[in-house]
């Protein structure tokens, strides 16, 4: 209380008195440390991109063996994966696909699901409840994978022998099922954001041109937001493909390509259940370690294509409502 | 142009020449005898009785008591946070966005109380079109963002769409600027211009009232003067509410000037009597600029 009082009683202009250069010693310290906390903050930051470029680099360097060694075509295009065979075949297609298969059959459950949900989040519910159910949702994401592969083994799975008569319960229908509530919460929750983004503005507009909210949503907000939902779906989609512990438990793990492609029934393998399966039975040095770094490489390959995909809807989408 | 400043002659004899005192009361004005021509257009097109609107335990705008005759411009001025752009919006029921939002007394749009429960808010927001404060067209092309409201109504025949959207945008003034790129998307425009499209947009659902927020806050002096040129041309046909914070403006552009403060109407009359003769002491502070 002195204090203050004393302070404000003070003779105006007093400060004026301290000198207002600095010490040849201060500016040494002062420009030390600017450039020791500069040099910290880089170096912490630099590690991380440092980490992403190694793991690149190790992976591909270990798969390089393999890649020389083995036709890169046969690789690629056939479709019975035999690592343990007495003249080993390393034909990757049928794990490609069953990962692009899971993934996609995912999408077809989550995105219209996850796109409705962000829009009631949005335009219908009330902010009050909005906030309280957006959380909910997002916890769903912090749920652990392989609890969600307990469910699908020891619910899902024998469900679904009972009651649609299936002969194994661990097929492609069950891992996509689990990889869609799995990629929900990201799909929701940035849709929701990309959608909350689109001002009340634009929706006073469409209210006042005598819009419906069920016109104003499907004719203005969802095409507005448009850029924000692509990228939700990317990367939901991503959250499926680089999905390990569920697929594993729940695909049943069969090297192959569903016959029709639309029976879901079936059971199928995805690389990333690969590489986790067999990663400890592979040998130092082997060709069938190689092959499964091999695919660690294509896992990288399309995780990154579609991360860079993400990055450009949401600078869009950033942009779109920036200037709207 | 010759036309509308004849009619703008017209309207200055009629304030002018009219010695009966305007009221803010309930029944319609009687139109002096020496103005025939007004006479037609004489019955309020809105009217407001008692209408209070409350936010939760807030009140927005309290009694507001008045009515709106067609084909003029009325301004509503006073100070922020008075409840103008409240009671504008209240029109055609753009609050009902916000919740918790309660209203009292009566809001008449064509004899019609539009806080009935049965009242089709589409075809009301369609009479009663809206500008909003801040240029808001659609991530759409221009063409497109005319079209919204007909293709609303149904009318999908290419030729209408076109015919309307060439209307519309005659009717905003900007036709001669944007008939070459009808395809550019609505966001290239300049702000002057992104308005302007936005009073088309609003023209193109045909209504009879037109309800402006703040209209010009956005802009510069010669989107403004555009936009109030506009004003000019547009009220022979449409009733024009207009909130703004800018008084000479109201001088320039409007027949009847409210001036609302704290949520209530102080004072309504011919703008010319609001700034050269106001009965209210309130009225008088803020139009000289001695207060808000």
């Amino acid at each position: 209380m002195n204090d203050t009082e004393l302070s404000l009683t003070r003779e105006p202009g007093a400060d004026a008195r301290r000198p207002l250069a600095l010490t040849p010693g201060e500016d040494l310290r002062g420009y030390l440390l600017a450039h020791l906390g500069r040099a910290v903050l880089f170096g912490m930051t630099f590690s991380s991109v440092l980490a992403v470029l190694l793991i690149l680099l190790f992976v591909i360097l270990r798969s390089f063996s393999f890649l020389s060694g083995y036709s890169i075509v046969e690789f690629l295009a056939r479709r019975d994966w035999r690592p343990t065979a007495d003249s080993p075949v390393f034909g990757s297609l049928a794990i490609i696909v069953g990962s692009l298969y899971v993934s996609f059959a995912a999408l077809v459950f989550a995105v219209p699901l996850g796109i409705l949900a962000a829009v009631f989040l949005s335009d219908i519910l009330s902010w009050k409840a909005r906030n309280l159910i957006k959380p909910m949702v997002e916890i769903l994401a912090a749920i652990p994978s392989v609890a969600y592969g307990f469910f699908a083994v020891l619910v899902l799975a024998p469900w679904m022998q009972k009651h649609l008569g299936l002969t194994t319960g661990t097929n492609a229908l069950n891992a996509s099922l689990i990889l869609a509530i799995m990629a929900l919460p990201t799909i929701i929750s940035v849709a929701e954001d990309s959608i909350s983004a689109i001002g009340r503005e634009l929706r006073e507009a469409s209210y006042s041109c005598g819009a419906t909210r069920m016109e104003t949503v499907i004719k203005v907000v969802i095409p507005a937001a448009h850029s924000g939902i692509i990228a939700a779906v990317v990367l939901g989609m991503m959250r499926a493909i680089g999905e390990t512990m569920v697929v594993w438990m729940a695909s049943g793990n069969a090297t192959q390509i569903p016959q029709p492609w639309w029976d879901v029934s079936q059971s199928i393998r995805t690389m990333t259940a690969t590489i986790a399966g067999e990663m400890g039975e592979a040998p130092e040095g082997s060709e069938h370690r190689g092959a499964l770094f091999a695919l660690g490489v294509l896992l990288l390959i399309l995780t990154f294509g579609l991360n860079i995909v993400s990055e450009y809807f949401l600078s869009r989408a950033k942009k779109a409502t920036g200037k709207a | 142009m010759s036309q509308e400043s004849q009619d703008m002659q017209t309207t200055a004899d009629h304030i002018k020449k009219s010695d009966v005192r305007t009221t803010v009361a309930v029944t319609p004005r009687k139109a002096p005898a020496d103005t025939p021509a007004d006479e037609a257009c004489e019955c309020a097109v809105i009217r407001s009785e008692n209408f209070c609107l409350y936010y939760g335990s807030k009140t927005g705008v309290k009694n507001i008591t008045m009515d709106i005759y067609p084909c003029s411009v009325t301004a509503i001025i006073g100070p922020s946070g008075c409840g103008k752009s409240t009671f504008l919006r209240s029109i055609n029921r753009m609050n009902d966005l916000i919740p918790h939002v309660r209203t009292e007394g009566r809001l008449e749009v064509d004899g019609h109380h539009i806080y009935d429960k049965r009242t089709n808010l589409v075809n009301l927001r369609q009479q009663v079109g809206m500008v909003f404060q801040k240029p808001n067209p659609f991530p759409k092309s221009i063409f497109d963002n005319v079209a919204y409201g007909p293709r609303l109504q149904g009318i999908r025949r290419k030729d209408e769409l076109q015919h309307i959207v060439e209307q519309s945008l005659r009717g905003g003034a900007l036709w001669e600027e944007v008939k070459d790129d009808l395809n550019k998307s609505a966001l290239a425009l300049s702000g002057g211009q992104q308005q302007r499209l936005c009073i088309a947009r609003a023209l193109a659902t045909r209504p009879r009232v037109l309800l402006m927020d703040e209209p010009c806050s956005a802009l510069d002096p010669i989107a403004t003067a555009k936009i109030e040129d506009l004003m000019g041309q547009l009220q022979g046909t449409y009733t024009i509410v207009i909130v703004t914070h800018n008084m000479q403006q109201a001088a320039r552009v409007s027949e009847r000037a409210a001036f609302f403060c704290l949520g209530e109407l102080i004072e309504y009359d011919y703008t010319s009597r609001i700034f050269s003769n106001p009965k209210k002491k309130e009225t008088e502070d803020y139009v000289t600029g001695r207060f808000g």
